[in-house]
């Protein structure tokens, strides 16, 4: 039943091959028993799904359910869920429980979904790896001693180990697309604005994106039809008919131009997966689509950019977290400086305080306009090179990381190396584009992902040319082992 | 040496919208703790600011009313400063891009000359909470109260135009006048509706280069600003005449001791990190919605008093004093049109009434006599039913809820007797009651004859119980004197 994919899925309900209880019930008993050798879910909220799965299976028995009435997902604990516990994979929110949910929490719950549980991530959504997270780590199913990428690596592993079908994730610099290519499932970062932010505790308020990921581009489309919408509570979020993800799939790719950026296959990408994208973009030549070879030449600026803008809108972001309204507070503090001193210092994990040092002083008196100035400036050159490129091609592929998963402790003593793991997909974010990864190849039995770049609002696009991809090849459809049982 | 002080004004003005200026709570003043802040005002981890329209629209009126340049983008940035009563720990504010840029506005100052005082700019903000310490709250803690918190304010900067705190307060009120006759502002001072920083600098007369300058901040009177004034004045003059050196610095003035002392030296400001805020689009306001607003722009004070010289024959003293609040123009035109005497009507609102007012501390709204009653009073005096010494008492007695004018009139019999026969048998009556009053005016001198009439008149007025019309009882008792000569 866990290898049904959530297109399967909706038929079964529909068809009464099983009932919402039965399926939800068996994700719940996978996450209880597979879930402790991965830790990917770090709640779990087993009464109230059981409840709506019931709630469900009385919908479906009437025939008018909402689209993904009874399919279980898991949500990235990132999105605040209301009266369970969100905590951002912080200790300083570890004891937080939200009054309210946040806007992709609350389409998810009108468009019938069923909440299994809460996802781990990187401790505020700063990381590669998902080494930051106050949880532990999460373990790539498909080598439990390597990283399953982050900073959403929870929903990806989840995915990975078929714990549940689909997931909520947020891209940041790489954070739904890095993890969804090193644990080998189907991720989407859409345009940013495309969904709300509303609920979803801030990182790099600028840059931040939610998105879902599941197994299949097919089952994307059908979680961002849901997961879209014009939300009036985010004045960053734009008011724009939210179109049927699902209706062009099956669009033939004959003709589309795919620009393939020479930026992206320079020295740092592994040969294995540099061979997996190469043999991927082959696949799209014969299925008729045409490849162009283009340039993104500020590609190498924007790692540097990024560390400037996130951390300094990091810096603000996180300064709420003071000890005096919620989440952690020390013990005793002697006065207010030693509150706000003590209570940072042991909420805060040592990347997001190092994060929220690198903002603050990019955005210090003297420093402003060398860093955070000519930051948005390298932005908006990063803008325009891809404005550039979409005036000759309809889609940009290349890999989404330079690397399959690497091992556990193998980047942690050197932040550079972990932070030019998203040199490819950071650009996106810094441009607000929407950004896709899905499975393409195995290197060493890990998998590789090929991402998928779009012009704005192009989402559907980017789906049709995956899921087709997905039509001759089956990536998609592999498992780590031990996981079918 | 003679010193010239200069001074320049930065005024908070707290904007009378309904709701807060990110979120939907109310800024109703008064409210319990803490009852008027949602979840965006208590900063909980995911919320979002949605700007609120009619704070900018106000803040637009604004600079429409004198005459400046509208910001056609403006921005909003983040200050960055922890401080428990700021929940976010940064301050939404405006900096580089402001809504309103330079404008002027113009002062009366006591020899009847009118200064220019140019405005730098006014930007958009949000309050902060307030804390309670010890003494406000329980011993041993502080208490946050956030119903103020995200309150909309403009702050209006002026330059360095005044040069005494006579020019400062007149300058005050006419901001106060202005913001209260737009319906922008409620200008309840005493509940820091608007509230002044003073930066003030002494320099040798005839100097071009300014002095160093402190800042006086948060006096929430035109009262305390003036004193605060004269006070930080003759302290500068004192330190540099015994040559000292003015150090530039944050002062703080406490209205009750009338001490004033230093807050921080300008070595310990902070470094607020200004940054746009990446939550909100910057403000885009369209020449068509500018006209719109000019359109509807209620009459300011100066047009006011023009008005009021025009079209109720008031002097310009009394036109001024009627225009300056938009509330007390509203209730004398009010009273005027039923009492169809303008001229009575502005000497009972600007004296009676204001000093009631003013000794029982209520502001015109709150009166006790409406500008219906006061009419109805108006009336009585204008058609000689009462003497105005019977028009006080009326007046009390309607302030103490005993009725309106001709009830109390009525009631208390206060009637003006004007029938000229009771009125000749009253004083032919008074006269033989007191032939050595009279034989002792017959063999006065005949220029000073007109002296010993005020004993009559206070004998008659005094049988009448002071209801006698003076003005016919001098003309009887002149008559009736004279055929006794």
């Amino acid at each position: 039943m866990h290898n049904f994919t959530i297109t399967e899925l909706i038929d079964g309900l529909k068809n009464r091959v099983f009932s919402s209880t039965e399926i939800t019930q068996h994700f719940l008993s996978r996450i209880k028993t597979l879930d402790p050798a991965f830790n990917s879910v770090i709640t779990l909220t087993e009464d109230q799904a059981i409840e709506a799965a019931r709630l469900a299976d009385q919908q479906l028995a009437k025939g008018d359910s909402a689209p993904l009435c009874g399919i279980p997902v898991l949500h990235k604990d990132i999105f605040c869920t209301n009266g369970v516990r969100t905590s951002c994979g912080s200790k300083m929110l570890d004891n937080f429980v939200p009054p309210y949910d946040a806007t992709v929490v609350e389409n998810f719950k009108n468009n019938g979904a069923i909440m299994l549980g809460k996802t781990n991530m990187d401790e505020f959504a700063m990381g590669s790896s998902n080494e930051t997270s106050f949880y532990g780590p999460v373990k790539n199913p498909w080598a439990t001693n390597s990283v399953p990428g982050g900073s959403s690596g929870g929903s990806a592993a989840a995915i990975a180990a078929r714990l549940a079908p689909g997931a909520t994730a947020t891209d940041t610099g790489g954070s739904i697309r890095q993890p969804a290519a090193l644990c080998g499932i189907t991720g989407l970062k859409p345009t940013y604005g495309r969904v709300s932010r509303w609920g979803m505790i801030a990182f790099a308020s600028s840059l931040d994106q939610g998105g879902p990921m599941a197994r299949t581009a097919e089952d994307c489309a059908l979680l961002l039809n849901c997961m879209a919408s014009y939300d009036h509570k985010d004045s960053t979020c734009v008011d724009r008919p939210v179109p049927n993800y699902s209706a062009n799939l099956g669009d033939s790719v004959k003709g589309l131009r795919i620009g393939i950026p020479k930026e992206y296959f320079s020295e740092g990408l592994n040969a294995g997966t540099e061979k997996a994208v190469r043999e991927s973009l082959a696949e799209y030549e014969k299925m008729g689509a045409e490849l162009v070879e283009i340039s993104l030449p500020n590609t190498g600026l924007s790692v540097p950019a990024y560390y400037v803008i996130a951390p300094a809108e990091a810096s603000a972001n996180l300064s709420r977290f003071d000890g005096v309204k919620y989440g952690h507070r020390c013990e005793n503090p002697k006065d207010l400086e030693d509150l706000y001193r003590r209570t940072r210092a042991e909420g805060f994990g040592d990347e997001v305080q190092r994060r929220i040092l690198i903002g603050t002083y990019c955005l210090s008196a003297g420093y402003y306009d060398a860093y955070y100035g000519k930051a948005q400036q390298v932005r908006e050159l990063i803008r325009q090179d891809f404005t550039q490129a979409f005036e000759k091609v309809d889609l940009i592929m290349g890999p989404t990381c330079p690397s399959p998963a690497f091992e556990f402790g193998s980047k942690g003593n050197d932040p550079v190396a972990m932070y030019l793991e998203d040199i490819y997909t950071i650009s996106t974010n810094l441009a607000g584009l929407p950004g896709m990864s899905l499975p393409c190849g195995m290197v060493d039995n890990k998998p590789v992902g090929l991402q998928i770049i779009g012009n704005y609002f192009d989402e559907a696009r980017m789906l049709n040319a995956a899921h087709q991809f997905q039509q001759v090849t089956d990536w998609h459809t592999q498992a780590p082992e031990g996981i079918e049982s | 040496m003679n010193w010239e002080t200069v001074i320049g004004l930065e005024v908070h003005v707290q904007l009378a919208t309904k709701t807060k200026i990110f979120s939907a709570a109310s800024t109703a003043f008064g409210a319990e703790p803490n009852t008027q802040a949602c979840a965006i005002d208590l900063a909980m981890p995911g919320t979002l600011p949605v700007v609120n329209q009619q704070a900018i629209d106000y803040a637009v009126m604004f600079g429409l009313a004198i005459d400046a340049e509208i910001g056609k983008t403006s921005v909003f940035e983040r200050k960055n400063y922890f401080y428990p009563d700021l929940p976010k720990g940064y301050q939404t504010t405006q900096l580089e891009q402001p809504v309103v840029g330079p404008g002027t506005v113009d002062i009366q100052l006591d020899n009847g000359e009118t200064k220019s005082v140019r405005i730098h700019h006014a930007h958009l903000e949000e309050d902060a909470g307030k804390s309670l310490h010890e003494g406000d709250f329980r011993s041993g803690v502080s208490g946050i109260d956030l119903n103020r918190a995200g309150t909309p304010l403009i702050e209006i900067v002026s330059e360095p135009d005044m040069s005494n705190a006579q020019e400062a307060v007149a300058f005050a009120k006419k901001l106060h006048s202005i913001v209260t006759s737009l319906g922008i502002c409620d200008g309840e001072m005493s509940q820091g509706s608007m509230r002044f920083d003073v930066n003030i600098s002494v320099r040798p007369q005839g100097d071009e280069k300014l002095g160093t300058r402190t800042e006086t901040k948060n006096l929430n009177s035109f009262k305390f600003m003036e004193d605060a004034i004269h006070l930080e004045v003759e302290r500068q003059i004192d330190v540099l005449e015994d040559g000292g050196e003015i150090k530039q610095e944050t002062r703080l003035y406490n209205g009750e001791t009338k001490v004033a002392r230093s807050m921080r030296s300008k070595e310990e400001a902070n470094d607020y990190r200004y940054f746009p805020c990446p939550d909100l689009l910057p403000v885009v306001i369209s020449d068509e919605h500018v006209e719109q607003l000019r359109s509807k722009l209620p009459e300011l004070p100066d047009a006011k008093q023009q008005r009021f010289i025009d079209q109720y024959d008031l002097s310009e003293y009394d036109a001024g004093v009627l225009s300056t609040d938009a509330t007390v123009a509203n209730y004398f035109e009010q009273a005027a049109s039923q009492s169809k005497n303008a001229k009575l009507t502005a000497n009972w609102v600007s004296g009676e009434l204001s000093a009631r007012l003013n000794a029982e501390n209520l502001s015109i709204y709150q009166s006790p006599v409406s500008a219906e009653q006061l009419a109805g009073l108006i009336v009585r005096i204008a058609d000689n039913s009462i003497s105005s010494k019977m028009a006080k008492q009326v007046f009390d007695g309607i302030w103490n809820d005993e009725g309106d004018a001709d009830q109390i009139i009525e009631k208390r019999g206060l009637k003006q007797v004007s029938d000229s026969g009771a009125l000749e048998s009253m004083v032919d009556e008074v006269l033989a009651s007191n032939q050595a009053m009279v034989d002792d005016y017959i063999n006065t001198d005949p220029d000073k004859r007109k002296k010993k009439l005020g004993g009559f008149m206070g004998q008659i007025m005094k049988a009448s119980k002071g209801q006698a019309n003076p003005q016919q009882v001098s003309q009887i008792l002149a008559k009736k004197l004279a055929e006794r000569l």
